[in-house]
């Protein structure tokens, strides 16, 4: 807060559940925090609209208790996050304040906790040197924080170029202790630290360009990775209806995907759903690097309980600190389950305000919000030439399933790889219930892509990947005949195309999210399946009677399950293989290719 | 409630709907209760000196010179261990003919546990009933809603659970139950003996509707007494949470707040959950597992109402009539509980899950054979099967009448796995058929 003096004070005059009408006696930004006083605590509020004089602010808080009169102070800053090392696995509410640090069973109202550690000491190593000219997010120095680097950058918020003065010698120092100094086009000293602060709505953009993203993000889900792939750097979002999987989807790439940095913005849902991550993040390994989970995550709770303003503050707050992170050049993967509270919450606000609504009353800019949160994922290079990449991926949940809403509309428009999870699919259990003939992912299209994933694959890649979809297409063809005409009043060749694609469906797709081994497939071995499954879908069978097709491609089915569960190339692995070699063998046409 | 000598009285009201009136007033707290022409009512929105409350009791008959004096509290409960055993109204008032409960004064509708202040549920809570402790068990620390046409016997249902579950304490919040009902509730825990470690707070059907809104708040805060002061096990049953956000909706119209979907208001997701999410298990032991009912209107789940819940609940029960043996089950494709795979073949049998997912697997087969039939084709010899295994799963597994262990439930389903199929039909891992299939003689 600034000298106390030039503040804009106000006075409450009205209330309307977390808005609060205020009249001030100075002048006020739009989005400027202020702090309405109640007895002694503070309600921390934002500035969502100004009209004849009054300043309408969402409180962050409930206001019970809270009457006309009561001060509040305004304080010329917008919601910022405290960057700085010490943020990894940590557990934030929505304004980033450390839920860990927090007194007693209940959140109390105004517990503002800090978000790091003051007294912590990190070990600095210079990277930059006396004389060198910087801006804002080029990297002084780095610490060691959870086996990552993590660099210590000019602010984001300096302007202009400088030049180091000075810069500490490695040792180890506190977050607030200065680490260098800096001169401005002025002359001017300025000391650095460790910490800064930035405005969660407003987009770092320290880097150089941001390119179309191209690189596979391997996810270890069969569905995604093989099928509609995503990329670092990649948008995505997974619409669908209550209880088809989205959490447990999203829990399970933050676990399995290929990432330095993993921050989960629990948006809005429920809170076990948090204590999950919390039991078993500190437990689990991350494959990659023999670290525990936890340590390379992030988590930004605002569960559905929590203040609803603070809701749509999360999926900011969260993005900021991607945002940190990927200007140290790291991988990171943001995840917001889901966006709809978000949106609804938005949908709340603007109905206090009595604002003209949109359609299904939510506001009428929603599109544009939506475009613009998603626009600041990417793969960007920064100045030094290194890359970085934020890959989002949001759950949209909605209203009675149906994708014509609001939320997923406008959410279709922006995100470029589209997973939908299907109630019929998640009713017979076939989880992940990713619909593989509605969802897609753009970059499949990508030049960039198709040219990159060949090396982590094989040159024929796309080919297979589309004739994969083929047979799925086909299958679901034959199978909506055999329900018109009967199984007997169809060819035997569409009960072996619709069993075709089930091997595709059982082998490919579904995948148990609970097995240890079953719940990531590295992409090599998805390869190795991928060769195995097509193999089968080419060749030719014979088959005396349709009621034949059924049981055989069952052991089928269940012999490349058995394999899915065991460890890759293990003896159990090779057991399977020969055993579904043999199956084949029983029935293929000899020289049926 | 007595009146404090510094308290003024307000006699001008300038608005009156059905639900809500505005009274010229100052220095008045946002959600602070007032009592108006005798009636509690709660402060919704302050503009100014205008002051808009919702009347619990309803408006009718109030004049415009009523009699509007404020408390300076929010809603309130006095919590203490003689809550056990005690019927009250929507305002924690005793309906029984006892005396009031004298305790500490708590805050309803108080704020919500830190997250990182709960303990992941991991206790199994057994009902008996194989619809839920085989497909779909329950967990302390879970909330789960009845899903359920208003004909199908829910409370009953509710009530079996309420009982055969080992909680140290029942809390019903009833909104909109009928007074047979009410009466059905208080019967059936007297006669388990279980009075004492039941405390109800009851709106019925001949209460204005407005009241409803209190209940659930009501309710969860003497759970969380019991829950946080006791580390008791609790277990909340709300019922029917559909009457509730009828009450929401009847509020919300007459603040002229624009309806989203279904003429609920737009804050409905926010207003369940914060129900919902005083579900918690503590890891001093004590927890809250609630209980809902939310009746369908025709099976509708795409409802407003049925749909924000799912978005909030964890699972659902949902109950239909099986027209094959003539009983009530609990359906096994439509039902979820999100918990259940924190203890199944944990807390029971290696075999549950598979036993579980393979029964409801062949069942989905029979569904489909009925299909088959429906329209017209023959039934292949495996149909057949499907068909007889079905309805013999139905009726020893599936009913709600039915009250076994779940090692039982287990042994039930392999012996119907190896009556109607062969072990390669059912594809449950080798280990545990050779373990479990029965054994000819
Ligand atoms: N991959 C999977 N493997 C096995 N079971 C799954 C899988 N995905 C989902 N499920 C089952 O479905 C249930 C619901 O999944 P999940 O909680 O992810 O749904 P959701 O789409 O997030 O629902 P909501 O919108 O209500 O939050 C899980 O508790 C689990 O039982
Ligand atoms: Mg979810």
């Amino acid at each position: 807060m600034k000298d106390d003096r030039t503040l804009t004070r106000g006075k409450v005059t009205g209330i309307v559940s977390n808005l609060v009408m205020v009249e001030v006696d100075g002048p006020v930004a739009q989005n400027e925090i202020c702090y309405i006083q109640l007895g002694g605590t503070q309600l921390m509020s934002e500035v969502i609209k100004y009209a004849n004089g009054k300043a309408y602010i969402q409180v962050f808080e409930s206001t019970r208790g809270l009457k006309v009169g009561a001060e509040v102070i305004f304080t010329q800053a917008m919601l910022e996050v405290t960057l700085g090392p010490g943020i990894l696995s940590k557990n934030y509410d929505g304004l980033q304040h450390d839920l860990d640090k927090m007194e007693g069973v209940f959140l109390k109202r105004g517990d503002y906790t800090e978000p790091l550690d003051e007294n912590k000491l990190w070990e600095f190593i210079p990277l930059a040197k006396d004389g060198d000219i910087v801006e804002a997010g080029s990297w002084l120095g780095q610490v060691d924080e959870n086996g990552q680097p993590h660099k210590i950058m000019v602010p984001f918020k300096f302007t202009g170029q400088y030049r180091v003065k000075t810069v500490v010698p490695q040792g180890n120092y506190k977050i607030i202790d200065p680490i260098a100094i800096l001169i401005n086009n002025a002359g001017e000293e300025i000391p650095v630290s460790m910490v800064q602060k930035w405005p969660v709505k407003v987009p770092i953009k320290t880097y150089r360009e941001k390119p179309r993203p191209f690189k596979l993000l391997e996810t270890g889900v069969r569905t995604i990775d093989t099928l509609n792939p995503i990329v670092e750097g990649g948008t995505g979002f997974i619409p669908g209806p209550f209880g088809s999987g989205k959490t447990v989807l999203q829990h399970a790439i933050s676990k399995q995907a290929e990432a330095d940095i993993v921050v989960v913005a629990a948006c809005g849902e429920r809170a076990n759903e948090v204590v999950e991550i919390f039991t078993e993040f500190p437990e689990l390994e991350d494959p990659r690097t023999g670290r525990k989970l936890m340590e390379r995550t992030t988590i930004i709770a605002n569960t559905s309980n929590m203040p609803v303003a603070a809701r749509e503050a999360s999926v900011y707050t969260a993005m900021t600190i991607a945002e940190y992170y990927r200007n140290m050049g790291l991988r990171v993967l943001l995840l917001a389950d889901s966006t709809s509270r978000w949106a609804q919450a938005l949908r709340e606000m603007s109905n206090r305000m009595e604002e003209l609504p949109g359609p299904d009353a939510f506001p009428m800019d929603l599109p544009a919000i939506i475009a613009g949160f998603y626009a600041r994922a990417g793969f960007v290079y920064l100045k030094n030439g290194s890359t970085g990449s934020i890959t989002f991926i949001g759950t949209v949940s909605p209203a009675g399933g149906n994708l014509k809403e609001p939320v997923t509309e406008s959410t279709k428009k922006v995100g470029r790889c589209f997973y939908a999870l299907s109630q019929q699919r998640a009713d017979s259990k076939r989880y992940p219930a990713i619909d593989p003939i509605d969802s897609y992912s753009k970059y499949l299209e990508y030049p960039e892509l198709q040219e990159y994933i060949v090396t982590r694959t094989d040159e024929h890649w796309i080919a297979k990947v589309s004739e994969l979809k083929n047979i799925l297409l086909r299958g679901k063809e034959a199978y909506e005949q055999m329900n018109i005409l009967g199984d007997d009043g169809v060819p035997l060749d569409y009960h072996i195309r619709y069993w075709k694609s089930e091997i595709v469906d059982f082998v490919i797709l579904q995948q148990d999210a609970f097995d240890k081994i079953d719940a990531s497939t590295p992409i090599v071995r998805q390869k190795e399946l991928v060769d195995k499954v097509l193999d089968i879908c080419r060749s030719e069978f014979s088959f005396e009677s349709f009621e034949e097709v059924n049981p055989y491609f069952k052991r089928l089915i269940n012999a490349f399950k058995q394999m899915n569960y065991s460890e890759f190339h293990s003896e159990k692995y090779k057991k399977y293989e020969s055993e579904i070699s043999a199956i084949v063998a029983e029935r293929k046409v000899a020289n049926g290719n | 409630m007595e009146t404090r000598a510094f308290q003024k009285i307000y006699t001008k009201l300038t608005n009156i709907t059905k639900a809500t009136c505005t009274v010229e007033a100052e220095n008045v707290g946002y959600e602070e209760i007032a009592i108006v022409a005798g009636r509690m009512a709660q402060v919704v929105k302050i503009n100014g000196k205008s002051v808009t409350l919702q009347v619990f009791g309803g408006t009718e008959n109030i004049p415009t010179n009523a009699e509007v004096i404020f408390t300076g509290k929010p809603p309130v409960l006095k919590v203490s261990d003689d809550l056990a055993g005690r019927f009250f109204n929507a305002y924690g008032k005793p309906i029984d003919g006892g005396p009031e409960v004298d305790g500490e004064e708590r805050e309803i509708g108080g704020p919500s546990v830190n997250p990182v202040r709960r303990k992941q549920p991991s206790e199994l809570i057994a009902t008996g009933i194989a619809g839920i402790d085989l497909n779909n068990t329950l967990v302390t620390g879970q909330k789960i809603p009845f899903f359920a046409d208003p004909d199908q016997p829910f409370n009953q249902v509710m009530a079996m659970v309420a009982l055969r579950a080992k909680s140290d304490k029942i809390i019903l919040g009833g909104m909109g139950l009928t007074m047979d009902d009410y009466l059905y509730f208080k019967n059936v825990f007297d006669n388990a003996g279980a009075l004492d470690r039941i405390v109800s707070f009851v709106s019925t059907t001949e209460d204005p509707p407005v009241e409803r809104l209190l209940i659930p708040d009501m309710a969860l805060t003497a759970a969380e007494y019991f829950a946080v002061d006791k580390n008791e096990k609790v277990l909340v049953l709300l019922t029917d949470m559909t009457l509730y956000a009828d009450a929401l909706s009847i509020v919300s119209n007459r603040m002229d707040q624009i309806p989203s979907k279904d003429s609920m208001p737009g804050s409905l997701y926010s207003d369940l959950a914060k129900i919902y999410e005083k579900a918690v298990q503590f890891p001093t032991g004590g927890s809250i597992t609630i209980i809902a009912v939310t009746t369908l209107s025709g099976g509708d789940i795409t409802h407003a109402i049925p749909d924000n819940t799912g978005y909030i609940t964890e699972g659902q029960l949902f109950l239909r009539r099986d027209s094959e043996i003539g009983k009530v089950i609990v359906d096994p494709f439509r039902s979820l509980s999100r918990l259940k795979q924190l203890v199944i073949g944990k807390k029971t049998r290696e075999d549950h899950p598979q036993v579980m997912n393979t029964a409801v697997r062949l069942y989905a087969d029979a569904a489909n054979a009925r299909t088959k039939l429906e329209n017209g084709f023959d039934l292949s010899e495996y149909d057949e099967r499907a068909l007889k295994f079905a309805r013999e799963y139905s009726e020893r597994l599936l009913a709600i009448d039915v009250n076994i262990d779940t090692e039982k439930m287990l042994n039930v389903g392999w012996e119907l796995f190896a009556k109607y199929f062969t072990p390669a039909e059912v594809g449950i891992k080798a280990e545990l058929v050779n373990k479990y299939w029965p054994k000819e003689n």
